[in-house]
Parts: structure tokens; C-alpha cells; sequence
């Protein structure tokens, strides 16, 4: 692991700026005190990615707001969840007037996801000195953008600066759209309506392409397709269950096509 | 026992903690732990990775077919074209979120002030 930054470091010293695909001091010298990685994170924040998720907590906040939730509260839900997708399924349930324990049970389902995502990031982020607790404390940030974010750039940081660069990225996006749902909150009720609509459009197009883009292998895109139709379909059928049953029935089926098809 | 039953200030704060934090974070914590033991590719990390991919994906289905809000009264088939549309230009594109997500949204928005 160490092998390729040392000599991206080495290479790069002499003229970063050639180098300077998101900014000219990308990435900082391989000397930089602990404080530039953090800002280095930080501002890879608002790439992108980064300014996608804006975009979806956006569209999040005019659904949370249609459900009920205050603004304060929407605020809490960002910092204490912070993973869209989950968030969104808690909205529903706060919608549909579900009880705790099966809301607690549709998003336990929901966010069963992020565990691989944090076993694949651990590795990268360990070194033999870091402690354990900062893992544990780092692993809330884990959401999609931020987890791409850091599979895509952290091999980049050296080592023992990777935690605190995570940090940077982790902590803005947090921070960022906290503001951003609260500036929603303030203003919603002045757009008009064709504007709510779009709004409220983000979040399902966010999804369904991140979602597409991140399945790691065939048979994610068929849970998928699957997921798509039963969702609307065993709302009618089961309403009170509906996302629970779309996802064991249409994630079981995908695991049974899998399994045929490899010993086909 | 929903989030909006009780009217007592901290009952959605607790169901949030309870239903949103305790409900993400635990598999959080646990990819930690698990960190490096468990393998990737192991068949029960497949289950488990499809049957959370189709759980958000019928959240998805539900977000355009059942809205909520302004887009409620929009035209359902104006919704599923410009979706389908927006996504076929993701994958035209060569999987640009953007182009697929500007490109629904500009569908819609149009419909709209056409009047479809």
C-alpha cells in the first residue's frame, strides 16, 4: 500500500502543479502537517460527488418537510444517521404512520449495506499505530459519497494521514448538509410548486444511478430491477410491510439467480 | 408509538436515535470489528448486499410511483418516462449521474410547463 504513494510523492515534488487534477496542492506535500490533510479532505468535499449529495439532501429535506419533520429535527436525523438512503426510508415510515419497532427494523434492513462498505474501508485507513476508538468514531461518516470519495483518493495520502484526511472529507459533507437542509426548511415554502416537484424528483434519479454504479457485480443490478417493481407493488399488496418484504423477497430471488447461474 | 403519535418534545428525537442512529451505526460498528475477517466475496455478504440493494431500490420505486408533496400531483407516466429517460442517458453517457439526473429533471420540468 505504501509503495505507490511514495512514489506518486516522488514524482510529484518537483512540479505538483502538472498534477493538480482537483487543485494545484492535490496532494499536499508528502512533509504537510496534519492540518493541510484535513483541509485537503475538506475541500475534496465539494467535488463532484460531494456537490451531488448536496443536490440530494436538497430534495431530502423537501420530502422530510412534506412528512411532518421539523426543521430541528431533519437537522438531527443528518447528523445522527447520515446515510441517505436510510434516512429516506425513515421519512417514509415517519409518512406512513409506522410503529417504532418496525420503522427500527426497515432501516436496520436499509443500512445493512454500509457494513461491507466499512469492512472494505478499514484496511485502507489502518495503520499499525491507530486506535481503535477513532476507527469506530470514523465510521459513522461511512455513507456512499463519502466512502467513493475515500476508496478513490485515499491511496494517495500517505499512511498515517489518512484517518485525519478522512476526517476532512467526512466531517464537511456532515457539516455542509446539516446547513443545507436547514436553508431548505427556510425557504421550501416560497418555491413554486413545479420547483417543489423537481426537488423531490433528486432523490429517487440519485439513487437509482448511484445505486446502479456502485452494484459490484450482476446480480446487485438484478436485486435492483427487482427491488423497482416489488416496492410499488407490495405497497398496494402489503402496504404496512412494504419495504421490508420488496427487500428479503427481491434480495433472496437475486441470491437464487446468482447461485444458478454460477453453477450454470 | 409512530413519530407523530406522542406530542412530548423529545419522542421524535428518541425514535430517531432508536429507528435512524442505533438502526446504521451498529452495522457500522460492526464493519469495524469485522474489518479484514470476514471476506468480501464470502455468499452471506452477497445475500446480505442483495437484499439491501433491492430494500433501497423499492424505496426508489415507491419515491416514483407513490410521492409525495408537489410531485403527488403530477402525471404518473410523465414521472416513469422522465426517469426512464434520465436513466437511459446515464447509461448513454457512460454512467454520468449528472447527465442522468439533469436530464430527468429537465423532462419533468418541461412536462409540467407544457402541461402533459
Amino acid at each position: 500500500m505504501e509503495r505507490p504513494y511514495a512514489a506518486f510523492g516522488a514524482v510529484a515534488s518537483p512540479g505538483r502543479a502538472c498534477y493538480g487534477r482537483h487543485m494545484s496542492t492535490w496532494p499536499p506535500d508528502s512533509t504537510a502537517p496534519r492540518s493541510t490533510w484535513f483541509l485537503s479532505g475538506a475541500g475534496a468535499a465539494f467535488s463532484l460527488p460531494g456537490l451531488i449529495l448536496i443536490s440530494s439532501f436538497v430534495g431530502f429535506a423537501a420530502l422530510a418537510k412534506d412528512a411532518g419533520v421539523t426543521a430541528t429535527q431533519a437537522a438531527f436525523m443528518t447528523g445522527t444517521v447520515w446515510a441517505l438512503p436510510s434516512m429516506v426510508v425513515l421519512v417514509g415510515a415517519v409518512a406512513s404512520g409506522t410503529a417504532l419497532p418496525a420503522a427500527m427494523f426497515a432501516v436496520t434492513l436499509s443500512a445493512i449495506r454500509l457494513m461491507p462498505m466499512v469492512m472494505a474501508l478499514v484496511p485502507e485507513m489502518r495503520t499499525g499505530k491507530t486506535r481503535q476508538h477513532v476507527l469506530y468514531l470514523l465510521s459513522h461518516f461511512v455513507a456512499v459519497t463519502s466512502w467513493v470519495l475515500a476508496m478513490e483518493r485515499l491511496k494517495r495520502v500517505p499512511p498515517s494521514m489518512r484517518t485525519t484526511y478522512y476526517a476532512g472529507v467526512g466531517g464537511t459533507l456532515v457539516t455542509t448538509n446539516i446547513i443545507v437542509v436547514t436553508v431548505v426548511y427556510a425557504v421550501a415554502d416560497a418555491l413554486p410548486s413545479a420547483v417543489s416537484a423537481a426537488l423531490l424528483m433528486l432523490t429517487p434519479m440519485y439513487f437509482l444511478t448511484s445505486l446502479w454504479g456502485s452494484a459490484r457485480e450482476r446480480v446487485g443490478h438484478v436485486a435492483m430491477v427487482l427491488g423497482l417493481v416489488l416496492g410499488p407493488l407490495f405497497h398496494i399488496l402489503l402496504p404496512r410491510i412494504d419495504l421490508l418484504a420488496a427487500g428479503l423477497v427481491g434480495g433472496m430471488v437475486a441470491y437464487g439467480w446468482h447461485l444458478w447461474r454460477r453453477k450454470a | 408509538m409512530s413519530y407523530l403519535s406522542n406530542g412530548a418534545w423529545w419522542w421524535p428525537y428518541l425514535f430517531i436515535l432508536l429507528a435512524g442512529f442505533a438502526a446504521t451505526d451498529v452495522w457500522r460498528f460492526l464493519g469495524v470489528y469485522l474489518g479484514g475477517k470476514l471476506s468480501e466475496d464470502s455468499d452471506l455478504l452477497v445475500l446480505v448486499r442483495t437484499m439491501a440493494t433491492a430494500l433501497v431500490a423499492a424505496v426508489i420505486g415507491n419515491l416514483i410511483v407513490f410521492p409525495g408533496g408537489a410531485l403527488a400531483h403530477t402525471p404518473l407516466a410523465l414521472r416513469i418516462v422522465a426517469v426512464a429517460l434520465g436513466f437511459v442517458a446515464y447509461l448513454a453517457s457512460g454512467k454520468r449521474m449528472v447527465v442522468g439526473i439533469a436530464t430527468a429533471e429537465l423532462l419533468l420540468l418541461a412536462g409540467l410547463y407544457l402541461n402533459f
